[in-house]
């Protein structure tokens, strides 16, 4: 009597592993289809944006190798030079910034501290580009919006609001027990050595965190770019040279060619997202302890 | 419920500006004219003469440029640009008229920058008022050396925060205090006031909230499709991400690091990309209406409408903003599920409690509890949600002409579209605010009634 209800309990296990099984595979090819998909496009012999086949007939390179020497119109290898130039620098400042705002934020205690953070939460509030017009104005007035000038206003822009984002790296900060800085303090540390002797190397995680986001925001912004860019080709990002494979004239010419961009895009970010992940769980939950 | 909580000041100090005016000797109640005059007279010099430099500056600003930047602020423009015809070289040209949006920019700087000078006066006041009782009392005054030194300790904070904040203050809060006044005024292509508008007051407000005109009818309409879409964008994803994250976690499932990187794939290709793959797929003659005809599902000269008609258009965005955004939520929310005490669901197992009444009493209640502030932003942040819309169908489909949005227009789409496109700058100034206001009220009141703001006491 017991045998039979266990093998019934076991076999119920079985029926639900199945089921959740199966419906994993399902969702899980819905997830994957469209980057398969678009890795075939790009290897995509067949010209032409749409075709009556889902399946590419035959495979080639060619989309690649059009990418790195087809510079007239649309040029690839410059934009991603413009983007690469702009994400170093706009990382080093923005971390920068988003280190040192949690650090103060998280350790110190001086009369701004709420007043700050209510602010840094009200605009959040706001809708992210509602001052984008303004900053293009702003950028226009000072005469930066011409030329080289344009990326350093990237770099701005880029850099400018990361004060604002210290929640992450804060959350990080509170959980290092305060007792370690006290005992520094003691042995007679400055609290600048403290940030940088202490604090920082305790912290690695969320700084590679930090500097991983800023360096990639360049790459993934798209409306900041357009705006600032305008018609200034020389230029664009590769956001922008992206999107522009895509618009009416280009898209029957260089639609096999975005997918190829596209891939190529997505390879680095991928590496370095899978290689964040860790830190962005670990960040989350705060990995020093004691 | 008291939304402002009463002010306590934790820093108190005896150097206030109050006293120091009431109760300073002459040397301080000098520098409230000459500012910097009290430290130099109590030996530091080069703090006063820095204070000193810094009014010098500011009253040479105000005298070539500000005071005229002030000026011209009320009126904002008069004189209109002219085409002239030019003898002398057979064509029409422009004179320089005033150009409004630069006084508006100009004007707004110089009223910032005196709201600065204002900070540094009271400091001024305060320092010196601070070495009078210094030296009155026969303790130290710090050199500026030491002053240079307390940077990397005491006021550590002033020398860290200070570069951020400049940058915050130029790229995001001058820019929406200008934007802000922007919302006053007729700066539109209606009527041709880009070159020369005024201060019209509320009258932008009126226009939109007057639900008989286009404008208002439109706002209305798209206010509402916000609303649903970042009701539905927020559960669906916050849902659809807590029975996926289970699924992998739970005891039975074999290869769960497999499983989790097939969904974390997707969020790994950047967000625009793969948003502009979607649409292409998604188009008429795309990749999944082929693939529908292929498999015989649809005939073969027949489309599904994703982008063309209204209803599909708008489940299209849902659709895939779940596609796009589940992964994400998967990420945040693994560590959060497995902190989940077991016992709960031992206990639930022996009571004979199945998969579905778990989950509807134990792991969705702890999770709304655990993370409130997190749905909250991604509210706000759905809400704001530009990208996936603008990507996406682009507002599409417009079925009324005369209107300026389409069926799938958030507020923030919108508002690109009439600032960018058509250059209605003060009613897309307008909707900025007004978002903003809506959102403020819904932040601040679930943000002050949940748990986990009163326990964190952050704000």
């Amino acid at each position: 009597m017991a045998g039979k209800k266990m093998q019934s309990a076991s076999r119920k296990r079985f029926i639900n592993n199945t089921i959740v099984h199966v419906i994993l595979a399902v969702l899980a090819v819905i997830w994957v289809f469209p980057i398969v998909w678009v890795i075939l496009t790009s290897f995509r012999a067949e010209k032409g944006s749409y075709v009556s086949t889902f399946l590419p007939q035959s495979y080639t390179l060619d989309n690649y190798i059009r990418l790195f020497t087809d510079t007239t119109i649309l040029n690839f290898p410059q934009m991603f030079m413009n983007t690469l130039f702009i994400a170093i620098c706009s990382c080093i400042l923005a971390t920068f910034y988003v280190l040192a705002v949690s650090y103060c934020l998280s350790r110190l205690r001086f009369k701004l501290r709420k007043p700050y953070m209510n602010m840094a939460m009200i605009l959040g509030l706001f809708p992210g580009f509602m001052s984008m017009i303004a900053v293009y104005f702003i950028l226009k007035a000072l005469g930066m919006t011409e030329g080289n000038l344009i990326k350093l206003a990237l770099i701005l822009v880029y850099s400018g609001g990361a004060g604002l984002s210290f929640q992450i790296a804060k959350g990080f900060f509170d959980t290092i027990p305060m007792a370690v800085d006290e005992a520094a303090i003691l042995d007679g540390c400055t609290r600048w050595q403290i940030f940088t002797k202490i604090t920082l190397p305790l912290s690695k995680p969320i700084v590679v965190y930090t500097v991983l986001t800023s360096f990639m925001s360049p790459w993934l912004d798209f409306i900041f770019a357009k705006v600032i860019c305008r018609a200034n080709s020389d230029q664009y990002t590769i956001a922008i040279g992206l999107w522009r494979m895509l618009e009416k004239e280009y898209i029957d010419s260089w639609y096999t060619c975005f997918a190829a961009g596209a891939v190529l895009i997505s390879i680095p970010i991928a590496a370095l997202f899978l290689y964040m992940q860790r830190y962005y769980v670990d960040g989350m939950s705060g990995a020093v302890k004691g | 419920m008291g939304i402002l909580k009463k002010r306590v000041n934790d820093f108190p100090t005896p150097y206030t500006c109050r006293r120091a005016v009431s109760e300073g000797d002459m040397a301080t109640k000098l520098t409230m004219v000459l500012m910097g005059f009290g430290n130099m007279v109590h030996g530091q010099i080069v703090k006063g003469l820095l204070f000193l430099a810094v009014e010098v500056a500011y009253v040479v600003f105000m005298i070539v440029n500000g005071a005229g930047f002030l000026a011209m602020l009320p009126s904002l423009g008069s004189v209109e640009q002219k085409e002239v015809w030019d003898e002398a070289q057979q064509i029409y040209v422009y004179t320089g008229g005033d150009q409004s949006v630069l006084i508006l920019l100009y004007g707004v700087a110089t009223v910032i920058l005196t709201g600065l000078m204002v900070c540094a006066w009271m400091c001024s006041l305060r320092s010196a008022y601070k070495a009078e009782c210094l030296a009155r009392e026969g303790r130290h005054v710090n050199s500026f050396r030491e002053d240079l030194k307390s940077l990397l300790h005491e006021n550590l904070h002033r020398l860290l925060m200070t570069p951020p904040m400049v940058f915050i203050g130029a790229f995001t809060i001058l820019p929406l205090i200008f934007m802000i006044c922007m919302a006053f005024t007729n700066y539109s292509k209606i009527d041709s006031h880009l070159m020369l508008f005024d201060w019209v007051g509320l009258d932008n407000f009126k226009a939109l909230f007057d639900s008989s005109s286009i404008l208002g009818s439109t706002f209305w309409s798209v206010l509402g499709w916000t609303l649903v879409w970042a009701f539905f964008a927020t559960f669906s994803n916050y849902i659809f991400g807590m029975i996926i994250s289970l699924m992998i976690n739970r005891k039975g499932t074999r290869a769960k690091g497999f499983w989790r990187f097939c969904f974390v794939l997707s969020c790994a290709v950047p967000m625009f990309v793969s948003l502009l793959i979607m649409r292409t797929m998604l188009q008429p003659e795309g990749a999944v209406n082929v693939l529908l005809r292929n498999l015989g599902l649809i005939a073969s000269d027949a489309s599904l409408p994703f982008f063309t008609d209204p209803t599909w258009a708008r489940v299209t965005v849902i659709v895939v903003n779940i596609w796009v955004g589940v992964p994400y939520t998967l990420l945040q929310l693994t560590g959060v599920l497995q902190n989940i005490p077991g016992e709960l669901y031992e206990a639930a197992q022996v009571d004979g409690a199945n998969a579905i009444q778990t989950f509807t009493k134990i792991t969705l209640p702890y999770m709304l509890y655990v993370t409130t502030p997190y749905l909250i932003v991604t509210f706000t942040g759905n809400v704001n949600n530009f990208n996936v819309i603008y990507l996406l169908s682009g507002g599409d489909p417009v079925t009324d002409l005369s209107s300026t949005a389409g069926k799938t227009d958030l507020l923030v789409t919108w508002l690109y579209k009439l600032t960018v496109d058509k250059q209605y700058y003060n009613i897309g100034a307008v909707i900025g605010i007004l978002t903003f206001i809506i959102l403020a009220i819904g932040a601040l009141f679930t943000y002050r009634n949940s748990k986990s703001y009163k326990e964190e006491g952050g704000f």
